[in-house]
């Protein structure tokens, strides 16, 4: 694959929030508002990054026995590494996202990458596999996020967007909102991917 | 037995160099970290004390409030706000245990006179868009001006003359309470809290 492929297939195709449903914790539980999921997807990001870089670089020197805790150890060191200097250095945002960020650790899309992916193949298609992958994340949680505020809160980033007679739904930004909103915009995808299988048929894949 | 030797030195290895790793970050973030907390404080102290020259947040008493359910003591920090030398106001940290969602803690400034200068919602938990709303001026600022003898210590809905908010009556509910339990400890020792002297 080339190193554009690698890099694009994580923003549609296998589009983490999306196609393979993977790290879902994260997913419903900060998108109440749109900061938040960007916040928390460009966290993701940065580790997802990192840790692909070193296990594509370790990818022979790791014994396959131990590869999993050995990938484990390595994400939770990128994790902690972020969050003491958010703490340092970007206080407001690390208040914002609180305990989300030590669980950037159990985010299965992080292992699920490193696992499939980095331990695999070099460090440059890694990187652009990583950055594809996270740059798809936080797309999939801006989106949840900013409907889930439009409705929940009438506002997006905290600009008011309807004015004082909007009623709120309150609803949105109560965990039920979350699951609601993924549902609705899951099948709006699988929509949009058949409606396109349908004109490329010719192409023969399916997701 | 090689294999399992060869296994055991490869984790420990990679265990030892994210030691090794994560003890040079904690070094160089040590000094920043404690830097913002000391920032964060004096942000939320300087909301909710009139302006002041000293460092409130070196000039503190503190206070014993009971025992809690393991038998250890209970404090309250005061923080004194002076200028010139002169007491300005008290501020002190009040924890809401029975919000909606997690604790909430409330930083409560005191003028000389037991009126409340300022509350600053420090820490909370609260739903967002609902219960968040008691950390928004407007929940706020009706507690500017009030002591235990000038207002009724309950949310409009319960009887008193603090609005709730819409759709959410606990979160403010259990801040109104917590901070007339802290005025109330505040007013039992006010006589030691506002003692002449610098204790550091």
């Amino acid at each position: 694959m080339s190193l554009a492929k690698d890099f694009s297939k994580g923003i549609w195709k296998e589009n983490a929030v999306f196609k393979l449903l993977l790290g879902m914790c994260p997913v419903l539980a900060v998108t109440t508002s749109a900061e938040n999921g960007l916040g928390m997807g460009l966290a993701t990001t940065f580790v997802l990054v990192c840790s692909n870089i070193v296990v594509a670089l370790m990818r022979k020197v790791i014994p396959s026995g131990v590869r999993i805790p050995a990938f484990i150890i390595i994400i939770a060191t990128f994790v902690t590494v972020v969050q003491l200097c958010m703490e340092a250095w970007v206080y407001d945002l690390y208040q914002a996202l609180g305990i989300s960020i030590p669980l950037i650790v159990v985010n299965c899309l992080i292992l699920g990458r490193a696992e499939a992916f980095a331990s695999k193949n070099p460090v440059v298609s890694s990187v652009a596999d990583g950055m594809g992958m996270g740059i798809g994340f936080t797309l999939g949680l801006f989106i949840l996020g900013s409907v889930r505020e439009i409705f929940g809160s009438g506002a997006i980033l905290g600009f008011n967007l309807f004015g004082a007679s909007f009623q709120p739904i309150i609803l949105m930004i109560l965990p039920p909102g979350a699951f609601i909103t993924l549902g609705l915009l899951l099948a709006l995808m699988s929509r949009m991917s058949r409606d396109k299988s349908k004109k490329t048929a010719s192409e023969g894949h399916c997701c | 037995m090689k294999e399992m030797i060869r296994l055991l030195l490869a984790l420990t290895l990679i265990a030892a160099g994210a030691g090794l790793i994560l003890s040079q970050v904690e070094n160089a973030t040590r000094e920043p970290i404690k830097e913002q907390r000391r920032l964060q404080m004096l942000k939320a102290l300087s909301a909710v004390l009139p302006a002041f020259d000293n460092s409130p947040d070196t000039d503190t008493i503190t206070q014993q409030n009971g025992v809690d359910k393991k038998d250890r003591p209970v404090e309250v920090v005061f923080y004194r706000g002076r200028s010139a030398g002169q007491l300005v106001g008290t501020a002190f940290k009040v924890v809401a245990p029975d919000g909606y969602s997690g604790n909430i803690n409330v930083m409560v400034g005191v003028a000389p006179d037991d009126k409340i200068i300022g509350i600053e919602i420090l820490t909370h938990a609260e739903t967002p868009g609902l219960g968040s709303k008691i950390s928004e001026s407007g929940f706020k600022d009706q507690f500017k001006g009030r002591s235990l003898d000038n207002v009724d210590w309950r949310v409009k809905k319960d009887g008193g003359e603090f609005d709730q908010i819409t759709g959410a009556t606990i979160s403010p509910r259990a801040v109104v309470g917590a901070v007339k339990k802290g005025l109330e400890f505040y007013r039992e020792h006010k006589a030691e809290i506002t003692a002449e002297g610098v204790t550091k």
